[in-house]
């Protein structure tokens, strides 16, 4: 499919949408049907709104209807608003971005107009600092080489600047004929790679032949990037409104569920089956019961004959009195509480970087408690272990290793003194390195010149040759300037055969401007130019020194050069023109075109950069480690630096401490049997306390995933470390994907756009926000500074969250359960008949304010300081093997509950005996004895007191009381009185004490017992931490 | 301020002086305080054995003397406990007792003499109690409607009264609902050989009550009218907030015995007296096989007669003092070293994790 695009051209019609840009969700008439049914397809909600609607049915409602429907309605409209508030803002700014005035030309005048009125095909002009309103095809710029330069950090992240390019065919077109030219584009139908545009261009007579001219992204300008540093701009509208690049990958990622939720989602299944069989059994006795005593008792008046839909009366009742089982309130406390261990990652001032003013994000509020769970960190090399800062150190030239002593290639006196002697096999290498590149040198008023590199790399060796007198001063459109040793130089650049990660190499295409040589300039990877040496050319030495610079950590490239015939070149070129014009498969014939002249080259040396770890980075790994997270290093460098890195950062240990197995070959036999052999001594030495990391390249990499994926995973359960390099953004992916497959926790961390699906892909996200721009830390959950601040995220932020998350869901279970066991003890003694011991506002308040509020102070809980858990990080187990929920832990709190309601039931219905036994002040008294339980077990099962815990547990234990003399003071409620009546008896307040006593002490006893002669490694390091200091907060000292 | 410059430095690793704070404005670096920071000043108690002993020891030292106090009242209490139902039924109808309680031909008279145990001080309470009779059953509890019982004008709202709303030909019932219309009926007169005990018959609903649920102008219609008579029936004279055993009887109890106030009196009895009842058998529980029992018993800061706080003190109290000297038994015999890292699983085993 191909759109046709017809500049200018107000005759002919057509139906592609005008340029207004929608981001919202709902519009103001399907809000509330769309919002409620995305809300109705969560199961609790279908649960909740399915016993609201069994409540109006009089007949078998135990309470007021009201008591569901009020906190029901109450959570909806919280999520409703919150929905409606964010689309509201997304439409005002919808609305400003469309109303914005751009200038566009009608019928050969400038016309101002709205930008949403832009339709495709009109000719959009553009100020300095202006954003572009849709996707243009540049025409026409206010620099005389016909380029202008953008900034794409709302598209990509990428804060540097790039440059666009007019096509070819348009240039020289000044501001008159650019009102009245007119053509044909034709591109693909909207797609969402910002990096393709696959597109050719056709103008119409009388401006230029009738010549068919190649357009790349190169000749764009995208919707929301802003021009800089060009007075103006003006293109030809192809995209529009939503049907942009922009508007194409804007989509909604999956929503994470973790480790956690899923065990809550799994634990409510287990409760609502529970449920189930308490309403099956109660439902069944209590129609038993009706049939042989109920009718007996005359002042029940049971009719005799009644209709068939009675004998689900009772069971619909119990399954109403059970319904709270399933706590309403949790789903709103656990939101709350998740997006507070969001906002203090924010805040954490420890993971702000100084150096790039970055504090740490969290992007996505609701999966912190995953990062106390995590087992597998994947993470990239480049920019993520290392600062990706790189900085020329060696050379080889020509055989000559330079920078071996000062370990600086640039203070060699060797190197330093060929440079001033002109040596000819210096000054190739050098040109290589100053032309070989996409770099652009920006002269400043005082006459410095700067670089702007989109590869660390590129800028690494520009400034290493302008530093060895080999100057790269400007680059005007086809022409750039060099001076060597005071000498100007001028060379025209005829094609740049880019770099990709398929080819691993990039040329560049000169003529000296002298002589009219052209030469081939070519760079990349060892092992994608050492092969093109031309026969004959001794490349031992360049090996030989690849090897060793890779051994130190080095960075190596590769420079090469040939020199091509006129002939030669112009044949090509042809090919080239027509590769690059080609609408389908551009890259790959791109790139089969580049191969014809990439060949015979002569192998000039190799450089070699340093990229120095980041600080921090080998202890940040080795805590981890210690924690017992597992690391894959997933990079596309070259497996000797790769495994250099690992060493440093002590992924890996070398001999005789750790081993690496390797997994090479090239064939899928050879392939086969390493694997085979790995697999095989790995399952020998795993009981052996030596550490195994194996190491495998991407070709190996590639058959293995796609020919013997169970071997490897069995190899991935067995290894707790690997190194895979050369690896490509989707073997990333799917690397993430087979771990996750293997039911492991995953984290992947990376920096660069190669390691976004990989974020993407893993149960959580980090994403640096390094050098390589932030389209990383865009795509990630949680976006940081510096790699070493993962340590934080996950010992304290990730522990901490899965700590309390585990007790806040336990407990809201466990207060539901307590109040739901003693309505089921209540119908044992009221004829099974699904009498509510509780009032209708008592149920509701305990539900939604009672039990709720307390907990939620949970938030700042700390069971171990954070130096503590810094110092033993191997405490993260816990969290990781889930051992603070799980269906055992959760038992215990089933039973606790069970417990607490038969001393509550059982000690009120002795106390309040005989002549006390009203039924309001027994409820009252339940409740009361409830609440009183729920306060003690709280305050022992919270580890630290804060002013807010005190203020949160004793306040709504005194609101507790407030709120029922209250409602104790209203006439016509139902409690009138009751509170003030229970309040001056001493029995109510001699009962209270002996629930909480009976009801905590055997807690109490067997936490302590527990604590003392069986403590788990937490209990030990409370212990130890503060038996060391005083009875506050060891964080300062 | 100290603790944010330490916060601060710990990871920049330059002293951070005033300047640092003023550029720290223009910056994006998270404001500090100590709620952000999660550094609230916190105390952090832990379960050492000196402190468990402690609470327990404590516990145990109140819950005693309370249980010894809660049980004296309890004792104090003299109780007398009679019941009725199936001494007041004729020999000759005990095998169809339902027979001759709906009998209404039958005369439901009936002599009980009680024999007073110890010394009664004045105020006795005169109760009533009934076994196995549900107050609580779901049907019975909400068969009611209290606004008709505040509010004249309101005396068509029967809504929630089924089966008793309205006399068949459609007239609705004041007070409506089953609890209203199975009022205890049951009457008892007192003598003290032949001096008259007076049973005090004010004030034995809760005033509340009275003033604000039971209307001063709201009288009894239509009620008990129908084929099936229920309990007692309502003079409908009398305004329902004068009707105290209409009140008390729809204070529902919670639990499937209860006993309710039918009277006090305000006479000192003394040990041995005898006292004859006289009372009027109406109320049917033999249906349902339940008990009627006349309580005669006075009152103490706790309440009536009953053991189970007194007890339940003693008991709770005397384990906690046995827990508290257990657990300093087993500490003495074998201690344990707190927060000894050498507890860690993984540095016992170093190798294996």
């Amino acid at each position: 499919m191909k759109r046709f695009v017809y500049i200018n051209d107000e005759s002919y019609q057509n139906d592609y949408c005008d340029n207004q840009i929608s981001n919202t969700k709902y519009t103001l008439w399907n809000f509330l049907p769309k919002n409620l049914w995305e809300q109705f397809r969560r199961f609790m909600n279908q649960y909740f709104l399915l016993i609201a609607c069994l409540q109006l049915w009089s007949l078998i409602t135990p309470v007021n209807p009201a008591s569901t429907w009020g906190p029901l309605i109450i959570i909806f409209a919280v999520s409703a608003t919150k929905e409606a508030w964010d689309d509201y803002n997304r439409y005002i700014s919808d609305k400003q971005a469309n109303e914005k005035k751009v200038w566009i030309v009608k019928n050969g005048a400038r016309k101002h107009i709205q930008a949403q009125d832009i339709r495709v095909g009109n000719i959009v002009w553009i100020r300095e600092n202006e954003e572009v309103p849709c996707d243009l095809v540049l025409t026409g710029t206010s620099e005389p080489q016909g380029i202008c330069h953008v900034e794409t950090a709302a598209l990509d992240g990428e804060i540097d600047l790039k440059t666009r390019v007019i096509p070819p065919t348009c240039a020289g077109l000044d501001a008159e004929q650019l009102h009245k030219i007119k053509g044909v584009i034709e591109c693909p139908i909207p797609d969402k790679d910002i990096r393709r545009f696959d597109a050719n261009i056709r103008l119409f007579p009388p401006f230029i032949d009738n010549d068919i001219c190649p357009l790349t992204i190169n000749n764009t300008l995208l919707q929301s990037c802003y021009l800089r540093n060009t007075e103006w701009a003006c293109g030809v509208a192809v995209y529009t409104g939503n049907e942009t690049k922009l508007g194409m990958s804007r989509g909604v990622p999956e929503p994470k569920l973790t480790a956690m939720d899923a065990m809550i989602d799994k634990l409510t299944g287990a409760i609502f089956l529970f449920q189930l069989a308490v309403v099956v059994v109660l439902g069944s006795a209590g129609n038993v019961w009706k049939d042989t005593e109920a009718r007996k008792q005359w002042y029940v008046k049971y009719d005799d004959d009644e209709p068939w839909y009675q004998i689900l009366v009772i069971p619909l009742r119990f399954e109403l009195l059970c319904s709270i089982m399933i706590p309403i309130s949790i789903k709103v406390s656990l939101d709350f509480v998740k997006s507070l261990y969001a906002k203090f990652i924010d805040w954490d001032e420890e993971m702000y970087d100084k150096e790039t003013d970055t504090p740490a994000h969290a992007a996505n509020t609701a999966i912190s408690e995953d990062l106390g769970q995590v087992e597998y960190i994947l993470t990239d090399k480049t920019g993520t272990l290392t600062e990706n800062k790189m900085i020329f150190r060696r050379c080889c030239i020509g055989g000559t290793l330079y920078g071996n002593e000062s370990g600086d290639a640039l203070k060699d006196v060797e190197l330093l003194n060929a440079v001033a002697n002109n040596s000819p096999h210096v000054i190739k290498f050098l040109t290589v390195m100053a032309l070989c590149n996409t770099v652009i040198p920006i002269k400043s008023p005082s006459g410095q010149i700067s670089y702007k590199a989109q590869s660390q790399d590129e800028d690494a060796l520009v400034n290493a040759a302008s530093n060895l007198h080999m100057v790269l001063v400007s680059k005007n459109g086809n022409n750039a300037e060099i001076h060597f040793n005071r000498r100007v130089v001028q060379y025209e650049i005829l094609d740049v055969l880019e770099f990709t990660s398929d080819r691993k190499r990039m040329s560049v295409l000169i003529s000296d401007s002298e002589s009219g040589k052209i030469f081939l300039l070519s760079k990349g990877a060892d092992e994608a130019i050492l092969p093109l040496a031309y026969s004959g050319q001794q490349i031992k030495t360049f090996i030989d020194a690849v090897d060793k610079y890779a051994q130190l950590g080095l960075r190596t490239l590769c420079l090469a050069w040939r020199e091509l015939g006129l002939q030669e070149y112009l044949e090509w070129s042809r090919l080239f023109k027509e590769a690059n014009s080609a609408l389908i498969d551009r890259e790959w014939k791109v790139a089969e075109v580049c191969q014809k002249l990439e060949h015979t080259l002569d192998i000039l040396g190799i450089s070699a950069i340093e990229d120095r770890l980041q600080a921090g980075v080998p202890e940040t790994i080795e805590i981890l480690r210690q924690s017992g997270i597992n690391f894959w290093m997933l990079t596309g460098d070259k497996q000797s630096t790769a495994i250099q890195i690992a060493l440093l950062c002590n992924l890996i240990s070398s001999e005789p401490k750790g081993q690496l197995l390797y997994i090479n070959g090239k064939t899928e036999d050879e392939v086969a049997r390493s694997l085979e052999r790995v697999l095989l001594t790995m399952r020998i030495t795993s009981s052996e306390p030596k550490e195994l990391a194996f190491v495998v390249d991407g070709w190996a990499l590639e058959i293995i995933l796609t020919r013997y994926k169970e071997a490897f995973t069995e190899l991935a359960v067995l290894s707790k470390t690997a190194i895979c390099c050369r690896v490509t953004p989707s073997q990333k992916a799917q690397l993430v994907k087979l771990l996750k497959s293997c039911d492991y926790r995953t984290l992947a961390i990376g920096d660069g756009g190669n390691d976004v699906r990989m974020i993407q892909q893993a149960h959580i996200g980090v994403g640096i926000s390094g050098r390589e721009g932030l389209q990383a830390a865009r795509a990630a959950d949680y976006s940081i500074g510096k790699f070493r601040f993962l340590k934080r995220l996950i010992l304290v932020h990730g522990r901490y969250s899965y700590n309390r998350t585990a007790f806040l869901s336990q407990y809201s279970f466990y207060k539901s359960l307590l109040i739901c066991f003693i309505q089921i003890l209540f119908s044992f003694v009221s004829g099974i008949a699904g009498t509510s011991l509780f009032n209708s506002v008592s149920l509701m308040a305990y539900n939604v304010f009672y039990t709720s509020i307390p907990v939620l102070t949970t938030v700042l809980d700390k069971d171990l300081s954070e130096r503590t858990v810094t110092q033993n990080p191997e405490i993260l187990l816990y969290c990781q093997a889930g051992r603070l929920l799980n269906p055992s832990t959760f038992a215990g709190w089933f039973g606790r509950s069970l417990y607490h309601a038969i001393v509550v039931f059982l000690i009120t219905i002795h106390v309040y005996a005989n002549e006390k036994s009203e039924m309001e002040e027994l409820s009252m008294v339940a409740l009361s004895g409830s609440i009183w339980l729920q306060a003690f077990v709280v305050t022992l099962e919270m580890n630290s007191f804060t002013f807010v815990q005190f203020l949160g547990i004793w306040g709504n234990f005194a609101a507790f009381y407030i709120i029922n003399f209250g409602i104790s003071s209203i006439p016509s409620a139902g409690m009138y009185t009751i509170m003030f009546r229970l309040c001056r008896q001493p029995s109510y307040w001699i009962t209270m004490l002996l629930i909480s006593g009976v009801g905590m002490g055997p807690v109490l006893a067997l936490k302590y017992f527990r604590y003392t002669y069986s403590p788990s490694a937490i209990n030990i390091l409370q212990k130890a931490e503060r038996s060391r200091g005083p009875m506050y907060t060891l964080v300062h000292l | 301020m100290d603790s944010s410059n330490a916060a601060g430095t710990s990871n920049g690793g330059s002293g951070d002086g005033d300047p640092a704070a003023a550029a720290r404005r223009n910056t994006k670096m998270p404001k500090y305080s100590k709620f952000t920071q999660q550094e609230l000043p916190a105390c952090k108690p832990i379960l050492t054995p000196k402190w468990v002993v402690s609470v327990f020891f404590l516990v145990g030292v109140i819950f005693v003397p309370v249980g010894v106090v809660s049980l004296l009242a309890a004792r104090d209490v003299v109780e007398i406990i009679d019941r009725y139902d199936d001494a007041c039924v004729p020999v000759n109808m005990t095998d169809n007792k339902l027979g001759y309680i709906q009998n209404e031909t039958i005369s439901k008279e009936c002599t009980r003499t009680l024999t007073v145990t110890k010394d009664m001080k004045q105020p006795i309470f005169v109760y009533y109690q009934l076994d196995n009779f549900y107050q609580n059953h779901r049907r019975y509890v909400k068969s009611r409607n209290d606004a008709q019982l505040r509010d004249y004008k309101k005396a068509n709202q029967t809504t929630s009264c089924e089966p008793e709303r309205t006399t068949a030909d459609g007239k609705p019932i004041v007070p409506c609902g089953l609890i209203a219309w199975s009022l205890f009926n049951d009457t008892y007169i007192f003598n003290r050989g032949n001096e008259n005990l007076t049973v005090d018959k004010k004030d034995i609903s809760w005033k509340s009550d009275r003033e604000h649920k039971f209307a001063k102008n709201v009288y009894p219609s239509n009620f008990q009218n129908g084929g099936l008579i229920g309990g007692a029936k309502l003079d409908s004279s009398i305004p329902l907030s004068d009707q105290e055993d209409l009140i008390v009887w729809m204070r529902t109890a919670a639990l499937p015995t209860f006993r309710k106030l039918y009277g006090r009196i305000y006479v000192d009895l003394k040990e041995n007296d005898t006292i004859t009842v006289k009372l009027d058998n109406n109320y049917n529980t033999y249906s349902f096989g339940g008990k009627k029992k006349l309580v005669l018993s006075t009152a103490t800061w706790l309440g009536g007669k009953n053991d189970f706080l007194g007890f339940a003190y003693l008991i709770v109290g005397g384990l906690c003092i046995f827990l508290a000297f257990a657990f300093t038994l087993l500490y003495v015999i074998k201690p344990r070293k707190l927060g000894d890292h050498n507890y860690l699983s993984w540095n016992r085993h170093p190798a294996g994790r």
